[in-house]
């Protein structure tokens, strides 16, 4: 980004500063008020949750302030929610599987999909051209036109287990990052890679030593779109995966409510709060590079 | 240089279409070969021709209006979402642009729900929802109605602030001192936005107001979790409604893989149509 992001302009800079402060503090706690409503749940007992959904104790505070505060500790039940939580939707495993095929699949996308995408701008064939032309196509294809036959296929190709869905999100992520990396690749000066071709280098010491070093804000990019996407991705899992065996956090929140017809809401708060957690870590610690590949994401794809 | 690297295909490149073939062209072909089919696996298809085709309006010779009904309502809850979505993320955008103290906390805050999928979005406002509605004896699925703006609320708080990442983005990049310059020129600050910024700000609108169309035309995980198409199913949007014809009954297979191939066609035509809008903008540029 050319200018930085304090210096606004003399003309744009607004007045009365500490009002819209003010404002957007409180507008901004509403925004995630809704979560905090959930973390605040979580630890409550069970009958109380709808009882008193917003406030800490179940007796109404109209019936006086000391009966109210009374009702506090009995409102609350510690991480008894959370036993509850994890026991029933075995998460620890589950969030193991959501990391694993969330990494893997990342790691594959962009390594081949890189390649991939050099070899498409760089040799001139029908092949290159064919790849190009049927990414920017799939990008367009909705889900729901290939999931019954993609979840059967996957199915008799013995791809229904977490390492074999890693396939199925190369070739269904392929699209957009082929697409994207071309992008990039050719605006990569030719010059940088024939220097290094008159050193004696093949076309894979090449890629690797030359070309990916450079285009590493792209890969950023892409790995941070497709982590989120497939993170929370629900149906291709759910449909591709045996779910007897396998449930990715998505699919095990899902469960919690089809497994017992009627909702748990103890349990289901607390394990929201554990699928929240870790992406509000991930998000604080590479914030940067989220609001970087989001940008560089919309105004590429 | 090209020549040697030709001959490296099969590192470069198979493994991208190997599972490109796999993963995308051979369910997408045979998805359009089975909706001509009656099937319940992939191997027991028998030919039916357009059948499935008529089946999605005409069942027993009687018109079943559940598809056009999703239709509707989907092209009505994008309609309400893009809108909704565009104007707050501007509005969001151009205010925390201006410098104003804590403007990076604002930018988090907003941008948070996005992160989240929105199966387990829709679970924490199902649980909002209906703790509210629980006063008057209602759920958020006692009307379509109830269900439609339910997941207006959902998808929008899920989505102002992705755009408004985008827009803020777009924003930063109008030359300051073109706003300099029609500052001197005596330009008001609501001149300034409407004749300055707006017009540059153009391809960025184009874009979000694309993203948002296409997501709101797709969207399946906040149906599915919030409403789950009821009451009835009168809250299915599209995907949701392909799903459960797919997998609800058994024999209706063939119906909803014809489904997926209408709903693909809608999907690309609005893909074409920002194609077509995008290029030109580039041209003018």
């Amino acid at each position: 980004m050319a200018r930085e992001k304090n210096e606004v302009s003399a003309a744009r800079r607004v007045k009365h500063g500490a009002a819209w402060t003010i404002f957007f503090t409180v507008l901004s706690i509403f925004w995630i008020l809704p979560l905090l409503i959930v973390l605040m749940n979580s630890f409550k007992r069970k009958a109380y949750i709808f009882k008193a959904p917003f406030s800490l104790s179940y007796i109404p505070l109209s019936r006086g302030f000391d009966r109210w505060a009374a009702g506090i500790s009995k409102t609350f039940v510690g991480l008894k929610n959370y036993a509850n939580a994890i026991q029933k939707t075995d998460f620890f495993k589950c969030f193991g599987y959501s990391i694993f095929i969330t990494v893997v699949s990342v790691l594959l996308i962009v390594l081949f999909c890189s390649m991939t995408a050099w070899y498409v701008v760089r040799v001139k064939s029908v092949l290159s051209t064919t790849i190009y032309v049927l990414c920017m196509f799939s990008m367009i294809v909705p889900f729901q036109m290939v999931m019954f036959t993609l979840s059967k296929f996957a199915n008799i190709l013995h791809l229904s287990n977490p390492v074999g869905i890693t396939i199925v999100y190369l070739g269904f992520g392929a699209g957009l990052a082929v697409f994207m990396f071309t992008g990039f690749v050719k605006e990569i000066p030719i010059e940088l890679e024939e220097a290094a071709c008159i050193d004696g280098c093949t076309p894979v010491q090449c890629f690797f030593r030359v070309i990916m070093p450079v285009m590493k804000p792209e890969i950023i990019t892409v790995s941070i779109l497709d982590a989120m996407w497939i993170w929370n991705d629900f149906l291709l899992p759910y449909l591709v995966l045996d779910i007897k065996k396998y449930r990715t956090i998505p699919i095990a929140v899902q469960f919690l409510k089809q497994s017992h017809g009627q909702i748990d809401w103890g349990a289901m708060m607390a394990v929201l709060v554990l699928a929240i957690i870790p992406i509000v870590i991930f998000y604080m610690a590479v914030q940067k590079y989220i609001i970087e590949g989001v940008v560089a994401g919309a105004v590429k794809g | 240089m090209s020549k040697t690297t030709k001959k490296y295909w099969p590192l470069f490149v198979l493994p991208t279409f190997a599972a490109f073939i796999i993963g995308f062209i051979v369910p997408f072909v045979y998805g359009i070969f089975l909706s001509f089919c009656k099937f319940t696996t992939v191997t027991d298809w028998k030919w039916t021709g357009l059948q499935n085709y008529t089946k999605i309006f005409y069942v027993n010779g009687k018109l079943d209006t559940t598809f056009l009904h999703s239709i509707w309502y989907t092209c009505l809850f994008t309609a309400v979402t893009v809108i909704i979505i565009n104007v707050v993320a501007f509005l969001i955008a151009m205010a925390l642009t201006r410098g104003i103290r804590g403007t990076n906390f604002f930018r988090t805050a907003f941008f948070l729900p996005n992160l989240i999928g929105g199966i387990v979005l829709s679970y924490v406002w199902l649980m909002i929802f209906n703790a509210i509605l629980d006063d008057y004896s209602k759920t958020i699925v006692s009307t379509q109605w109830s269900a439609f703006w339910g997941l207006v609320i959902v998808v929008c708080w899920q989505q102002i602030g992705y755009m408004m990442i985008i827009y803020i983005a777009g924003i930063q990049n109008v030359p300051s001192d073109l706003i300099e310059a029609a500052k001197i020129d005596g330009a008001n600050s609501h001149q300034i936005v409407k004749d300055v910024i707006l017009p540059q700000l153009r391809p960025t609108i184009t874009i979000c107001t694309f993203l948002t169309l296409t997501n709101g035309f797709k969207l399946f995980d906040q149906n599915l979790a919030l409403t789950n198409g009821n009451p009835g199913k009168m809250s299915q949007l599209l995907a949701l409604n392909i799903y459960d014809t797919m997998y609800g009954t058994t024999g209706w297979q063939g119906v909803g893989q014809a489904k997926a191939v209408l709903f693909f066609i809608m999907v690309a035509v609005i893909a074409l149509v920002q194609n077509k809008l995008t290029t030109q903008k580039e041209e003018v540029a």
